[in-house]
């Protein structure tokens, strides 16, 4: 089955049922399909074919959830991005993926006709919401391409499943994003595995405020169309006491977290129990959430269910921890999901005993076919499985499994940093702090923050004679990262320790950050 | 009183959300969450400096982008605050 086939079988099943809340906004699924299929009309008489790709920078609107459908209607592959990210990297994703479309808000009409000089391919730029216009590409409004007239899309035109339904982009340990190829094949077979042990049914209220160009957000919207459940949207978990008023209102049964936004709860003042008498389940992924707060959350939500859940974007989700073994092991992230298989392995790439810390490996029907065009990468990720046909996955993080197959997390193998639930690679942030004048050395290293799990910190060495603040350097990451890459903290130190080779030796830096603190 | 109070509040928001970097597109009414200037931790961290800042507490409640979401929302909110608790000091105060 194709993706956007779960929102035709939802929409005919009960097409006056409530897919989608967004703000004041109100879709049935019988308005969802209709939407969808307009846009998809739409893409196809511009010249939109099978195959291509279209990126979708916005935040978390309703007119992204009817993008994502209409993108999989027309054939096409779409790649979620986050709304703040930056000219550059747009561009140099746009150009990467040679994108013929892009779907956007008008707010970041201007970042995107910046990227867009580095993306010849760029040919149709369409912009939701009001605000001011600026010269893009192909300059479409949402708004007037869903009431176009003209024919729906064929569905048997779009493809079979085995055809790429998604890039997303995720950050390297080398720098540049990787965009991890996902067939309609594997992004159903993960969110069929994450249905079932959530046991997700059409009752379910669901509710989204994780941002939908990460794919843990982005799957909320998946999982709930499939189910025929209803999907409450939010931009955002600035205002935790405004979500957790919709949450009542909605009468949510399921929200998805991670360790930030927990420990945001766990430091509002006001708030009882009461707040969370109809919530079915939590889940938390991204990192492992501290045990007391575990143990605070279900003193919270005491009707609750709690699941841990760890996972990476190449296969989506790993591994689950069933609910009532949270007591026993609340330091494991679980079992493998439904339907695959993880295990650990040694250097050799045999599995190792129990207790033994070795690499992560994950064999399932939801792992990745690969990164866009970059083989190499792609390479050291999937490596020949059991069948000549098969790769499996290697998820660069160090585990352990007790004597009864539950996985606990030891460590990154690389150098990539959680915060706030998203990864950020050390290289990125260093390579922008180096386009700074007057930095002659930095590194990036991440120091533990109990809302943010680790906080960025930069570590720089000013050139001879160069003189800037702290303020400065922010300021400068400010204009050229995404939020969450932006470093917390600055120090300026007057020299960084090398390795013998002469390179800069990050893991002591982040000791003698340790060491001062 | 009240645009003097927005004007600590727009060189607070420059200073720490947008580092200094001031282009003029700030307006009082634009919205600080949808304009990217300000996330969730970046509320955490603007609670804690009007709490500071004007000597008031924020009640769960009171943290929402009706009171924080702009330049303005933030001043009028700050305004209501001070004239509630003029209203609810004794006619006679002792200070100190």
């Amino acid at each position: 089955m194709r993706l956007e086939q779960t929102l035709r079988i939802s929409a005919a099943r009960n097409p006056g049922k409530t897919a989608l809340v967004a703000g004041d906004v109100r879709l049935s699924y019988a308005d969802l399909d209709a939407l969808s299929d307009r846009l998809a009309g739409a893409l196809l008489r511009r010249g939109i074919e099978r195959g291509d790709r279209v990126v979708v920078f916005t935040d978390n609107r309703w007119e992204a959830v009817v993008a994502i459908y209409a993108i999989q209607k027309a054939g096409a592959v779409f790649s979620p991005i986050n709304p703040s990210t930056k000219a550059d990297k747009l561009g140099y994703v746009l150009s990467n993926c040679r994108a013929r479309a892009i779907v956007t808000q008008t707010n970041r009409l201007t970042v995107v006709a910046d990227a867009a000089k580095a993306a010849p391919s760029l040919e149709l730029t369409i912009s939701a919401g009001d605000g001011r216009e600026t010269e893009t590409p192909g300059l479409c409004r949402f708004e007037d391409l869903i009431v176009e007239p003209g024919p729906a899309p064929r569905p048997e035109e779009a493809g079979i499943e085995l055809d790429l339904s998604m890039l997303v982009y995720t950050s390297g340990s080398t720098g540049n994003p990787k965009g991890v190829m996902m067939t309609h094949q594997n992004v159903l077979a993960a969110s069929t595995s994450i249905v079932t042990y959530l046991e997700n049914t059409a009752d379910d209220i669901i509710l989204g405020v994780l941002p939908i160009s990460f794919d843990y957000g982005l799957y909320q919207v998946l999982m709930s169309v499939q189910v025929g459940a209803t999907l409450v949207l939010e931009k955002s978990f600035a205002f935790p006491y405004a979500i957790l008023k919709r949450l009542a209102e909605e009468k949510v049964t399921g929200f998805p977290l991670v360790p930030t936004m927990a420990a945001m709860i766990l430091q509002m003042k006001d708030v009882g129990p009461e707040a969370f008498a109809g919530l079915r389940y939590i889940t938390n992924t991204a990192a492992a959430l501290p045990a007391s707060h575990i143990a605070r959350l279900r003193e919270l939500m005491p009707g609750t269910i709690v699941y841990s859940m760890y996972g990476l974007t190449e296969c989506k989700r790993c591994t689950w921890l069933p609910p009532e073994q949270l007591d026993i092991r609340p330091g494991s992230v679980g079992i493998a999901i439904p339907g695959t298989e993880a295990f650990v392995v040694g250097d050799d790439g045999l599995p190792v005993a129990p207790g033994v810390t070795g690499e992560l490996v994950i064999r399932g029907p939801h792992v990745m076919r690969g990164y866009w065009e970059n083989p190499e990468a792609t390479d050291k990720a999937l490596k020949p499985g059991p069948y000549p046909w098969e790769k499996v996955l290697y998820t660069g993080d160090l585990f352990r499994a007790d004597e009864d197959g539950f996985l606990y997390f030891v460590a990154r193998k690389d150098d990539i940093i959680k915060t706030r639930g998203e990864k950020v690679s050390p290289k990125e942030v260093e390579a922008v702090l180096y386009a700074m004048p007057g930095i002659r050395e930095a590194a990036v290293i991440g120091v533990p923050d109990p809302i943010l799990g680790a906080a960025i910190r930069a570590v720089v060495v000013a050139a001879d004679g160069a003189a800037f603040t702290e303020r400065d350097v922010i300021r400068h990451c400010a204009r050229n990262l995404e939020d969450f890459m932006v470093p917390k903290t600055v120090e300026i130190r007057d020299a960084l320790p090398k390795t013998d080779s002469g390179k800069i030796n990050r893991r002591l830096v982040e000791q003698q950050a340790l060491e001062v603190a | 009183m009240r645009s003097e109070i927005e004007t600590q509040i727009r060189a607070y928001v420059v200073e720490n959300f947008l580092f200094g970097d001031d282009d003029g597109t700030l307006e009082p009414e634009t919205s600080l969450l949808e304009m990217g200037i300000v996330d969730s931790t970046g509320v955490l961290e603007l609670v804690m400096y009007l709490e500071t800042e004007f000597g008031i507490r924020m009640a769960d409640e009171e943290i929402v982008p009706e009171n924080l979401d702009s330049i303005r929302a933030i001043a009028r909110y700050i305004a209501s605050k001070n004239d509630a608790a003029e209203a609810a000091r004794p006619a006679i105060a002792v200070n100190g």
